[in-house]
């Protein structure tokens, strides 16, 4: 998976910039470099065109301050901000835990370890949309299975979930939590069997414990890919707008709403398109440090991609 | 002075026995948990995409009189939601192979020019797709609608095509370097010894050489964009132009919710993907990456 690759990359970086291979015949000439030009142009266009002229047509829309004091104004946007922030901070975290734990729990041995991982997979596998659909009508107060559930084992009505604004917010994130957990799962078991078996032999020989192998040899391998799997499912989940639109959608009376949702909301049924790009762009003093944190930590090394 | 050497406590093997049965008595129960909390939603589709319209309000757990009702008026486009169904998975069908050929195009001679020609100031284009890939999508929705709007491709696929290929090519970018560094530069060399120019180099060498990433990363390309919604949804909004996923959405429109017509569409759409992810899970793990797509 993508980011194993980059973050395993991390660690590998200051190895790989020591044996720099050489360029052909030192370096392009003439045709040559006519040539390498031209085959960068077809990305250099679509950047240009569909990332560059985007970023400053976004800054130009929402260049304007007194939309940023409407949206200060605004008790829904100040409700989507405090959302977003708990669904990144928690939805994020949480799942991270429990990613980091279930990664050990699928290290282990045995054939129906195996197979469950291919059960374990599958919210991941299935496309977004019909996931999230059918979790919507899962937590359907009246005749979603959960309740149905509840009410079969336990006797008891359950909640209208989708119907307040914690229990909808907690869905959401639950939600976000069922999808992309497996990724983060396998993306971390792949950082713990690249853990070389020597390091753990060479503590056994030390008389380390099964928590002393954990806390010496298994925590500080592992802190820098979970360090930059935590950034990047961050900026991944301050994007998210599937979850909140299909599961909650919003609702009720807007309080579920995200900045992402919020933003298009703004800019597609309310038609005020200035104010959707002032909501999303209100996320900036966050995005942009994570973003140069993650273009430093995933730059594979100096120069070359 | 005594030195106390520290000992490990021993115990009889019946300790050790039933330590490891409790162990793997956890271990199971916590699978049971997972493979619950995994499939319940998946359930939950199958369920009431099986079920007749009277069934999903009954508030049974269990399915106890499938019908095959709703698959039959989805796949006959027997509601008028449904309509022009298979128009819009043929299109879903262009977007996606659309996206993976200019991806895989687009990124595979970019990655060529900086990792192997060596561009001079390549870094500026690593550090442009590494750049893209941390953006959010979502973000970049409502001015990249105005500017589509712009460019006259409103309503077009092409416009859902180009800004699709956007979002996938810098993920491309990165595994194709990655995975282009295993290629010895001797190649590259002896070619133009016996002189190949770029472009043949790229094509008889570098494509053929590169084949598992190429899989792997088409995959992903697929997957992004037949997964895809938001761009979707605002770029394509006739009958005639939209794909499954916006088609799909439309019934959270209706009142009247025929929600097995729903699960049966979302089932039919989930499909194609599955197969996809499952069938090349293995290939892509043994090629470079277990799985290959982005969040």
């Amino acid at each position: 998976m993508s980011v194993t690759q980059q973050a395993l990359a991390v660690g590998r970086a200051t190895v790989a910039s020591r044996t720099r291979r050489h360029a052909w015949f030192g370096g392009l000439h003439g045709a040559d470099y006519i040539w390498a030009i031209a085959f960068a142009l077809p990305y250099i266009a679509i950047f240009l065109f569909f990332v560059i002229y985007p970023i400053a047509f976004g800054i130009w829309m929402g260049s304007d301050i007194a939309l940023y004091e409407q949206l200060y104004s605004d008790p829904r946007y100040l409700t989507a901000v405090l959302n977003t922030i708990l669904y990144v901070v928690i939805g994020v975290n949480l799942k991270m835990f429990l990613a980091f734990m279930l990664s050990g729990f699928f290290f282990r041995k045995g054939w129906w370890v195996k197979g469950l991982m291919v059960i374990f997979i599958l919210p991941w596998a299935t496309p977004a949309l019909p996931a999230y659909m059918s979790i919507h009508w899962f937590l359907n107060g009246q005749w979603g299975m959960l309740n149905n559930i509840l009410y079969e084992l336990f006797g008891i009505d359950g909640p209208v979930y989708l119907n307040e604004h914690w229990s909808g917010l907690a869905s959401n994130i639950a939600a976000y939590i069922w999808k992309t957990l497996p990724f983060w799962t396998v993306i971390l078991l792949a950082g713990r069997m690249a853990v070389p078996q020597e390091l753990y032999e060479a503590a056994a020989v030390d008389g380390a414990s099964r928590l002393g192998k954990f806390a010496h040899v298994t925590l500080p391998l592992m802190a820098n890919l979970y360090l930059v799997c935590v950034l990047l499912d961050m900026v991944f989940a301050l994007g998210d707008f599937n979850s909140t639109f299909f599961v909650s959608g919003g609702g009720p009376a807007m309080s579920t709403e995200v900045l992402a949702t919020l933003g298009i909301r703004y800019a597609f049924t309310v038609a005020l398109p200035n104010l959707g790009v002032a909501t999303v762009m209100s996320a900036l003093p966050v995005l942009i440090p994570l973003v140069i944190i993650l273009m430093r930590r995933l730059r594979p090394s100096e120069g070359q991609l | 002075m005594s030195v106390t050497i520290p000992r490990r406590q021993i115990r009889s093997p019946l300790f050790y026995r039933l330590h490891r049965y409790g162990v793997e008595a956890l271990c199971l129960a916590l699978g049971f948990l997972l493979a619950v909390w995994s499939l319940a939603p998946l359930y939950n589709m199958w369920k009431i995409a099986l079920e007749t319209h009277e069934g999903i309000f009954g508030g049974s757990i269990w399915l106890a009189d499938p019908s095959f009702e709703a698959f039959r008026v989805v796949i006959t486009q027997d509601f008028w939601y449904l309509e022009r169904f298979w128009h819009q998975f043929g299109n879903s069908f262009i977007v996606g192979l659309s996206v993976t050929f200019l991806t895989l195009g687009i990124a595979s001679l970019a990655s060529f020019t900086v990792g192997r020609m060596r561009l001079r100031n390549g870094w500026m284009l690593t550090n442009a797709a590494l750049m893209t890939y941390v953006i959010p999508a979502s973000f970049l929705a409502i001015p990249i609608y105005r500017i589509m709007n712009i460019y006259g491709l409103g309503n077009h696929l092409s416009s859902v095509i180009l800004a699709l290929t956007t979002f996938a090519t810098p993920y491309a970018i990165f595994i194709f370097s990655q995975y282009g560094k295993s290629i010895p530069m001797e190649l590259d060399e002896s070619a133009r010894i016996d002189g190949a120019n770029p472009l043949q180099i790229y094509y008889r060498i570098y494509l053929p050489l590169m084949a598992p990433a190429l899989v792997a990363v088409g995959t992903y390309a697929l997957l992004l964009a037949w997964n895809e919604y938001l761009y979707n949804f605002l770029l394509l909004s006739t009958p005639q132009s939209m794909t499954v996923a916006v088609a799909l959405a439309q019934f959270l429109n209706s009142d009247e919710s025929p929600w097995n017509f729903m699960m049966a569409t979302a089932i039919i759409y989930a499909l194609p993907p599955i197969i996809l992810y499952y069938g090349f899970r293995r290939y892509m793990a043994a090629g470079l990456t277990m799985g290959g797509v982005k969040g």
